[in-house]
Parts: C-alpha cells; sequence; structure tokens
C-alpha cells in the first residue's frame, strides 16, 4: 500500500516538561499509504508524539515537517496545519451542543469555508459509510461510546487529511464497541489512508500495521514490520513487552482441550 | 386591613414598580456587559488588565452595596462630580453586578474540559473561532443558574436605593408609614410589587434552563 512519497518527517525530535524528557531524539519518516502503529508501556511518550506532531504540544528541539515544511513550533499557521493533519482522541469529544451533522461540518464550514451543500452530502455519506445516518440529528449524548467514536472519526475524515492520527482511540470502550470502530480503522486503511496509531489492541496492531515502532522510556526502541516485531522482537525491552499480553493456562481442565 | 387605603395608594406603588424595574432592567444589563468582558479577560488572562479586574471584583463583592452608594451618592460630589439619585442606582447596582456576573461566567468558562478546546484545535479551527463555536455556547448554558440567580438577587438589591433618595418602592413604602402609620398595609404591597416583579423572572429563567437542558448540554458526564 505504501509508497515512496515521504508525507511526514520527524527530525531529532525532543519533547521536555521542565527538566523531565519526554521524547528523545525521535526520528520517524511516514510515507504516503502507511499505517504506522506506535506501540510501548504507559508513559513512553506515545500520546505525546501524537499531540507534537498535531502541534498541541510545542517541541524543544528538532523539526517535524509535512511535504517538506516545517510544522512544528508554528503556532500562527498551526490552524491551516491541522486541516491536514485529522486527530482522534480516547475520550470521542464530541462537542455536546452540536448535533452529529453539525459536529462533523464545523470543521469543513467554518475551517476550511465549503460549500454547505457539499460538505453536508459529503458528511451524510461518510455517516452512511459507519452506519449512523439516522443519527444525524441526534446529539452526541444520546449516542453509544462506540457510535460516538465513529462519528469523531468522520469529523476528521471530513476534513479530507493527508494523515490521521489515531491516539488510544478504543481505550474507554467496551470490546463490543471496540470492534465497530477498529473495522472503520481498518477500512481506511485499505483505501489508503496513510494513519499513525497508538493503541493497546496489540492483534489490532498485527492486523492494521505496517509498520510498528515501539516507544519506550522516551526513545524508539525497536521499528520492524508487525510479523518481525510480534514473532521475533529484536530487543529484550519488546519481549517483555509483549509477554504482559500471553497468559499461561491455569485452569487444567481447559489446558486439554 | 384597610382596603381603601390600599386602593388609594396602589397607583403610587405602581409608578414606583415601574422605576425600580427600570433601573434594574439597565443595571442589570450593563452588569452583563461588564461581567462579560471582565470574565473574558481573566479568561484570556489580558496580562495588566486581568489584575484590575480581580482587583475590582474582590472590591465589589466584598462592600456592601449601601456603601457603594453612599460612595457614589455623598463622595463623589466632593470631588466636583455629582450624580443624580438614578444614575447613582443605575452605577451602583452595575459596579456591584458586574462582579457576579463575571463570577458567573467564570464559572462556566471553567466548566468546559480543555480537551473541548483541544478537539476544536484539531479539526483546525483557529483559537478564535473554537471560542466562539466551541467554549461560548457550552459555557453560557453552564452559567445559566448562576446568572439567574444573579439577575433575582440584583433585582432585590434595589430595595436599597431608597437610601440616595430615588422614589423606588422601598421609598414609597417608607414614605407612607411615615406619614400614615399604615405600616400593615404599605408593607403588604411592598411585598405583593416584589413578588410580582420576581415571580415571573424566576418562572422564565426556569423555562430557559429547561429548554437549554433539553437542547443536549445536560448530560456533562459523557465528555
Amino acid at each position: 500500500m505504501k509508497n515512496d512519497e515521504k508525507i511526514l518527517e520527524i527530525k531529532h525530535l525532543k519533547k521536555k516538561y521542565d527538566d523531565t524528557v519526554i521524547l528523545n531524539d525521535i526520528n520517524i519518516n511516514i510515507y504516503k499509504g502507511e499505517v504506522v502503529v506506535v506501540l510501548g508501556p504507559s508513559g513512553c511518550g506515545k500520546s505525546t508524539l501524537l499531540r507534537c506532531i498535531n502541534g498541541l504540544e510545542t517541541i524543544q528541539e528538532g523539526g517535524i515537517y509535512l511535504n517538506g515544511e516545517k510544522i512544528s513550533n508554528q503556532d500562527k499557521k498551526m490552524h491551516f496545519v491541522r486541516q491536514k493533519i485529522g486527530m482522534v482522541f480516547q475520550s470521542y469529544d464530541l462537542f455536546p451542543h452540536l448535533t452529529i451533522v453539525e459536529n462533523i461540518l464545523l470543521g469543513p464550514i467554518k475551517a476550511q469555508g465549503r460549500d454547505k451543500k457539499d460538505a453536508t452530502q459529503e458528511a451524510e455519506k461518510l455517516l452512511e459509510r459507519v452506519g449512523l445516518l439516522d443519527k444525524r440529528n441526534s446529539y452526541p449524548r444520546q449516542l453509544s461510546g462506540g457510535q460516538k467514536q465513529r462519528v469523531a472519526i468522520v469529523r476528521a475524515l471530513c476534513m479530507h487529511p493527508q494523515v490521521m492520527l489515531f491516539d488510544e482511540i478504543t481505550a474507554a470502550l467496551d470490546p463490543e464497541m471496540v470492534r465497530e470502530v477498529l473495522d472503520v480503522m481498518l477500512e481506511l486503511a485499505k483505501e489508503g489512508g496513510t494513519m499513525v496509531i497508538v493503541t493497546h489492541e496489540m492483534q489490532f496492531a498485527r492486523a492494521i500495521a505496517d509498520r510498528i515502532i515501539f516507544l519506550d522510556q522516551s526513545r524508539i526502541i525497536e521499528e520492524s514490520t508487525p510479523q518481525e516485531f510480534f514473532e521475533n522482537p529484536k530487543t529484550s525491552r519488546a519481549k517483555q513487552f509483549l509477554n504482559v499480553f500471553d497468559f499461561e493456562v491455569v485452569k487444567h481442565s481447559d489446558s486439554n482441550k | 386591613m384597610d382596603i381603601q387605603f390600599i386602593s388609594k395608594y396602589l397607583p403610587m406603588y405602581v409608578e414606583a414598580a415601574r422605576l425600580t424595574v427600570f433601573i434594574a432592567f439597565i443595571g442589570i444589563l450593563f452588569s452583563v456587559l461588564l461581567g462579560f468582558i471582565c470574565s473574558l479577560i481573566r479568561y484570556i488572562k489580558i496580562p495588566i488588565l486581568h489584575k484590575i479586574v480581580d482587583i475590582y471584583i474582590e472590591l465589589s463583592r466584598n462592600t456592601p452595596l449601601l456603601i457603594q452608594l453612599f460612595f457614589l451618592y455623598f463622595g463623589l460630589p466632593k470631588i466636583g462630580i455629582r450624580l443624580s439619585s438614578e444614575s447613582c442606582a443605575i452605577a451602583g447596582l452595575v459596579f456591584l453586578g458586574g462582579s457576579y456576573m463575571a463570577e458567573a461566567f467564570r464559572s462556566g468558562l471553567e466548566s468546559i474540559p480543555n480537551i473541548q478546546r483541544e478537539s476544536g484545535l484539531s479539526i483546525g479551527l483557529t483559537k478564535m473561532q473554537v471560542f466562539l463555536y466551541i467554549i461560548l455556547p457550552q459555557a453560557v448554558t453552564v452559567s445559566i443558574p448562576a446568572f439567574s440567580a444573579n439577575v433575582i438577587f440584583l433585582i432585590k438589591e434595589t430595595s436599597v436605593f431608597s437610601a440616595v433618595a430615588l422614589a423606588d418602592l422601598m421609598y414609597v413604602a417608607k414614605d407612607l408609614i411615615g406619614l400614615y402609620y399604615k405600616t400593615d398595609e404599605a408593607l403588604l404591597m411592598l411585598v405583593m410589587a416584589y413578588l410580582v416583579i420576581l415571580l415571573p423572572v424566576s418562572i422564565i429563567f426556569t423555562l430557559i434552563e429547561r429548554k437549554m437542558r433539553y437542547a443536549g448540554f445536560g448530560n456533562q458526564s459523557s465528555f
């Protein structure tokens, strides 16, 4: 799916809060159509990395480039950059005072100045794709968590972003709803969307990723294909991390099966 | 109870009530304006101005309206500024109301979680657009209970204005008691007059609150 066109480039990124280093010397290139999954233990800086890319955090060293143009620490024109980078958060964060369709249209109409009729048509088409067209005039509080998260994805998609960032978007959902959200993302990946995903769903990471980046203690520890990473991790830290997700079978009655 | 007395002086009360409502309306209108500006200054932390606003709010909330009025009515003429009873009453009410309204709006603004701002930014809105389309509408809704409590409070505070010789409801009642010793009738009419003014205000705000909740804000825990 991926080709050689570099979309996003992160060079020697360093992020600090006062004296605490969150991200240290991060170098990542992301190519068009590529799906990169960032894994790592809590507090390793995964979410902060996404927030840096989207300009919600300033960085202390290095730079982030979108299509060769520097986008890090560009406060004045950051809203233009964010129109090209979609982001979906863990807690969905729909705007509670707007209906579903208004939530989706706010960006295209107010930020991009697009025609209301066109944008509405597109929003409805996208809603239909995620199976939520009948909710177009509902308010967020009337939706389940999984439905809200699918709307949040549509809200980001409707801006026609070049890259989509997903920050643990299934972490607050119960298992059944996780599936419906992940399916939407799998479909996006199939269509060739460029995505950077932070997740704790290992099976999903393995299924969707073109490349896995493993972060620990503010650094990139390992970078490889999902097959390599899950079956044959190079570093002991990654092995240790993956072990957490395997359980020894302790029930004797089950072990015979 | 002297019914004849009541019917004879009822027109005086109506006149006084009209004046009270007029002063309260103008005063509250400007209080809302001042309060809104003050809460904005504090919200975006405009350097020196927000310190001044802090001082104003503390000063205004921690001194009684009566003293503020005395200062305006008896103090200012000493430095050559002479205000009429009406202007004094309005100025006093705005000075007091501005800080209460500012605090009401602030509670609304601060109740909106930061992630709402961030998700607004992340769809490419400017900071100004995020404020106008996302923060403000939600904040105003959250502020409405505090806002309506303030409006009722400020209308009741107008009873102090008789102290600066404004012919409001309180003034008329005191006048009648002083002239005719009809304490029961005068006070009964006074209470009724305030109820007639305040009950509709209270009911209207309850309806507005219900309407706003219905529109989808009610469930704060859904964030």
